[in-house]
C-alpha cells in the first residue's frame, strides 16, 4: 500500500518499502520502553529521525530561503519508503493549503518552514485549528524583519501563539527528536484533533550538531486513524463537517456569532486537553531546576541553553538560580509556572526576539500570584547570539534593583 | 461512500423532512442518473441562496448530475457566488481560504489515494474566475504542471459577482466594472490556452445552453482525472445582476455569447480519448444489452 507510485518513478519492481519492514510500536513503548542509543547529529537530523519513526504518510516541503535541510531529508525519507507521498509544492501558501488538504484526507501529515515562510503561509495555517486537521509543522525561527537576514530569531513564534495550534519550543536537537514525535501522538488525539508545531531556533539547533539519545528505527509508531478524530475526515465515508454549509455560520447573526463564537471556544479548550498528554510524553510541560530559589530564569528553546550555562556559573559562584524551561507554549503552563516560581524574588525572561512574548505570557500568568520582580529581558534579535556573560549582568542588575 | 451515514433508523426516518427521505430512497447515488432522468430523481442540491435566473446555479445543478460517482466526490471551493449553492449539496463540500483550492485539492487527493487505494474518490475544484485566476492562480497552474488527479471546474461569470462586481481576469476587455472605472485594460485571460500549455488531458469550454452536453464534459473531465492527472472545464456562467441582464434573457445571453466567442470546444489527448471511448463503448453495450 504505500508508494502507490513507486514503481512509475523507477523502483524495481521488488523494492519494498522501508516503512512497511518497521514493526509498530505504542507510544508508550516508543517514548519509555525502547532502548536509546547516543548520537551526535544535527537538529535537521534528529528531526529526520524522528520522522523516520512516526509513520508520516503525506510530507509536503518547500525550500524556502532561509532554509534548514529537513524537508529534503524528508524527501530521501520518501525515496527509502519511510515516507508514502511526497512533493515539493508551489510555495507556502500551497504548501500550507494543501497539507491541510491531505490531513483532511484522514492521513498523518508533516510540513516544515521557517521565517519568511511562515509568515507567508500563515493565513493557511491560522485556519487549520478551526478546521481541526491534525498535522505537525516544524518551523525552524529565522528572522522574518526589513532589513532581510537569514539568522536565527523567533519573533515568528508570537503570531503563532494565538491561533489555536499546539506550540512545542525545542531547545536542543534531543528536543528536535522528541518534540515531534510527541506532537504527532497528542494533536491525534480525539479529543484534541489539532495541528501542532514544533519550533526550534534556526541555526543553533537545526546546524549545529548536538547529542541526541535515539530509539532504534526498526520501531515506529501506530498510523493515523483517520475515522478517530474531533472532525470527520473529509472522504465521503462519513458525515461531514460541514463548517460553510449551514446558513447561520454565513450570515451576519446572533446565531451566526455564538456558532463562531462556540467553535473558537472548543479550540482553545481542545488545546488545554492536549496538556495532559504532553505533561506525559515530555515528561511535564516544564523542567525546574533548582526549586526554591530566589533568582529564577524562565525560558523556552535556545534561550534555555544559555540560561543552563548561566545557572552553572552562579552555582560556581555559591549562588543559587533556579530556571523553568517551558516546553510547551501552548498549552502554556500556567499553574506549573506560578509553583515553580511562587518564592522567587527575581525573575529573568531571556528571549530571542524584539518583541518578548514569553515576557507577555509570564506577566499575565504571574499577574497577582508572584511577588518577585520580572525583568523584561535580556533579548537579543537579528540573529545574534546571547552570550552568557549577559544573562549575568541581568542577574546582577536585578539584584542591585531589588535586593 | 457509507449509504448507512445516510441512511436513518427507520425509527427516525418518519421524523425526517421529506427532503432528507426523497434523497436517501431517490437520491443518485450508485446510480449513474442523467439530464434526461431530472424531474424523476432527488438531486443532490435543491435549496440554494443564489439570485433568480442566474446561469451558474443551473450550470452547477448539471454538474452534480455529471459527477460519475458523487456518492465518492469531494468537492472543493473558494469564496465566490458559486459556493453558496455548492455548500447546499448533498456532497462533502471543503470551503478553504482565498485562492487555495489547487493546493488543497492536490494534498486531499494524495492523501485519499493513500488511503483508500481501491476506491477512486473523485475531487473536484468548482471556483470562480477570479478564485481560480486571480488569488488562486499559482495554485492552479502549479496543480496542472503537476498533473494532480483531479478536476478544476471555473464557474467563469466573467466578474467578482458575490464581493459586487469587481473586475476579474477573466472579465473582457474594455468592460466598465467596479475597480476598472475606465474600463477593464489588459484582455481576458486565456486560461483554456494555459490548460493546452500544461498538456492537460482534457480541457473543455463550455456554456450550459445543451444540459445533457454539460453533465457530458464534467463526468468526461473527472473520469479522465481519475486515470491520468489534471483536468478543466471552463464554463460561462453570466452574472445576470453585475452584467444587467434580464432574467428572462439569461438564456438568450448564453445562447449569443456561445455562438460570439464561447463556442463548446473539447480539447482531449490521445489516450484519455481511447480511454473514454472505452468506457462509453461499455455503457453503450450495456444499455443495449438492458433493452
Amino acid at each position: 500500500m504505500s508508494n502507490l507510485n513507486a514503481q512509475a518513478e523507477g523502483k524495481p519492481a521488488d523494492w519494498v518499502a522501508k516503512g512497511d519492514l518497521q514493526k509498530v510500536v505504542s507510544p508508550d513503548e516508543m517514548f519509555f520502553k525502547l532502548p536509546r542509543e547516543k548520537q551526535f547529529i544535527t537538529g535537521s537530523e534528529a528531526a529526520r529521525e524522528a520522522i523516520r519513526r512516526a509513520n508520516v504518510d503525506v510530507a509536503i516541503s518547500y525550500p524556502i530561503t532561509p532554509q534548514s535541510e529537513t524537508m529534503q531529508q524528508a524527501g530521501y525519507l520518501y525515496d527509502d519508503g519511510y515516507i508514502k507521498e511526497y512533493y515539493r509544492g508551489e510555495e507556502e501558501i500551497g504548501v500550507m493549503s494543501a497539507i491541510a488538504g491531505a490531513s483532511r484526507a484522514g492521513v498523518r501529515c508533516l510540513t516544515a518552514t521557517a521565517g519568511p515562510g511562515l509568515m507567508r503561509g500563515l493565513e493557511a495555517i491560522s485556519s487549520w485549528p478551526g478546521a481541526r486537521v491534525p498535522l505537525v509543522l516544524l518551523d525552524m525561527c529565522r528572522v522574518i524583519n526589513t532589513p532581510l537576514a537569514i539568522q536565527p530569531d523567533n519573533i515568528e513564534i508570537s503570531f503563532l501563539l494565538n491561533t489555536g495550534m499546539l506550540v512545542l519550543h525545542a531547545e536542543n536537537q534531543q528536543d528536535f527528536y522528541d518534540y515531534p514525535l510527541a506532537a504527532f501522538t497528542v494533536s491525534e488525539e480525539v479529543d484534541v484533533t489539532l495541528p501542532a508545531v514544533v519550533a526550534t531556533d534556526g541555526f543553533f539547533v537545526t546546524h549545529a550538531r548536538g547529542p541526541v539519545e535515539i530509539t532504534p528505527e526498526e520501531f515506529k509508531l501506530p498510523p493515523r486513524d483517520g475515522w478517530r478524530s474531533a472532525v470527520p475526515a473529509m472522504d465521503n465515508e462519513n458525515p461531514p463537517a460541514r463548517l460553510s454549509r449551514d446558513a447561520p455560520i454565513q450570515k451576519s447573526n446572533f446565531i451566526s456569532y455564538h456558532m463562531h463564537a462556540a467553535w473558537q471556544q472548543e479550540v482553545f479548550a481542545a488545546v488545554d486537553r492536549s496538556a495532559k498528554y504532553f505533561r506525559k510524553y515530555l515528561n511535564g510541560l516544564v523542567e525546574v531546576v533548582n526549586p526554591g530559589a530566589e533568582d529564577f530564569i524562565i525560558a523556552s528553546g535556545s534561550a534555555v541553553s544559555q540560561a543552563r550555562e548561566a545557572v552553572r556559573q552562579e552555582g560556581e559562584m555559591g549562588r543559587k538560580v533556579g530556571l523553568v524551561k517551558v516546553k510547551t507554549l501552548r498549552p502554556f503552563p500556567k499553574a506549573e509556572i506560578i509553583e515553580a516560581v511562587k518564592d522567587a524574588k527575581r525573575i529573568l525572561i531571556p528571549e530571542f526576539n524584539q518583541a518578548g512574548w514569553m515576557h507577555k505570557d509570564v506577566c499575565a500568568a504571574l499577574y497577582g500570584q508572584c511577588k518577585a520582580e520580572i525583568s523584561a529581558g535580556p533579548r537579543v534579535f537579528g540573529g545574534m547570539t546571547m552570550p552568557t556573560e549577559m544573562v549575568l549582568e541581568w542577574l546582577a542588575e536585578a539584584r542591585k534593583q531589588t535586593p | 461512500m457509507s449509504f448507512e451515514t445516510l441512511r436513518p433508523s427507520p425509527a427516525l426516518k418518519e421524523f425526517l423532512p421529506v427532503e432528507y427521505k426523497d434523497l436517501v430512497d431517490h437520491g443518485p447515488y450508485g446510480k449513474n442518473k442523467k439530464v434526461s432522468d431530472m424531474g424523476q430523481f432527488k438531486e443532490v442540491l435543491e435549496e440554494h441562496p443564489m439570485c433568480a435566473g442566474c446561469a451558474m446555479t443551473l450550470f452547477i445543478r448539471l454538474m452534480f448530475i455529471g459527477l460519475p460517482n458523487p456518492e465518492h466526490t469531494i468537492m472543493v471551493g473558494t469564496a465566490g457566488c458559486g459556493r453558496l449553492a455548492i455548500s447546499q449539496a448533498s456532497v462533502p463540500f471543503i470551503y478553504g481560504n482565498y485562492g487555495d483550492t489547487n493546493a488543497v485539492a492536490s494534498g486531499l487527493k494524495r492523501g485519499l489515494e493513500l488511503r483508500y487505494p481501491n476506491q477512486f474518490k473523485d475531487v473536484v475544484v468548482a471556483a470562480g474566475d477570479g478564485g481560480l485566476v486571480d488569488i488562486g492562480f499559482q495554485g492552479l497552474m502549479h496543480s496542472w504542471f503537476r498533473h494532480e488527479k483531479f478536476t478544476t471546474i471555473m464557474l467563469d461569470n466573467e466578474v467578482y459577482g458575490n464581493t459586487g462586481g469587481q473586475e476579474s481576469g477573466m472579465t473582457n476587455h474594455g468592460k466598465v466594472l467596479k475597480m476598472a472605472p475606465r474600463g477593464k485594460m489588459g484582455e481576458k485571460m486565456d486560461v483554456i490556452g494555459l490548460a493546452k500549455v500544461a498538456k492537460l488531458d482534457y480541457i473543455a469550454r463550455v456554456v450550459p445552453t445543451n444540459p445533457a452536453r454539460v453533465a457530458r464534459t464534467v463526468r468526461r473531465a473527472v473520469l479522465v482525472a481519475r486515470e491520468f492527472g489534471a483536468t478543466y472545464v471552463q464554463a460561462y456562467t453570466s452574472c445576470n445582476i453585475e452584467y444587467s441582464i434580464p432574467t428572462p434573457e439569461v438564456m438568450k445571453d448564453a445562447f449569443e455569447v456561445e455562438n460570439e466567442r464561447y463556442g463548446f470546444e473539447e480539447i482531449i489527448s490521445d489516450r484519455a480519448k481511447a480511454y473514454l471511448d472505452e468506457i462509453e463503448k461499455k455503457e453503450k453495450q450495456a444499455k443495449k444489452a438492458k433493452k
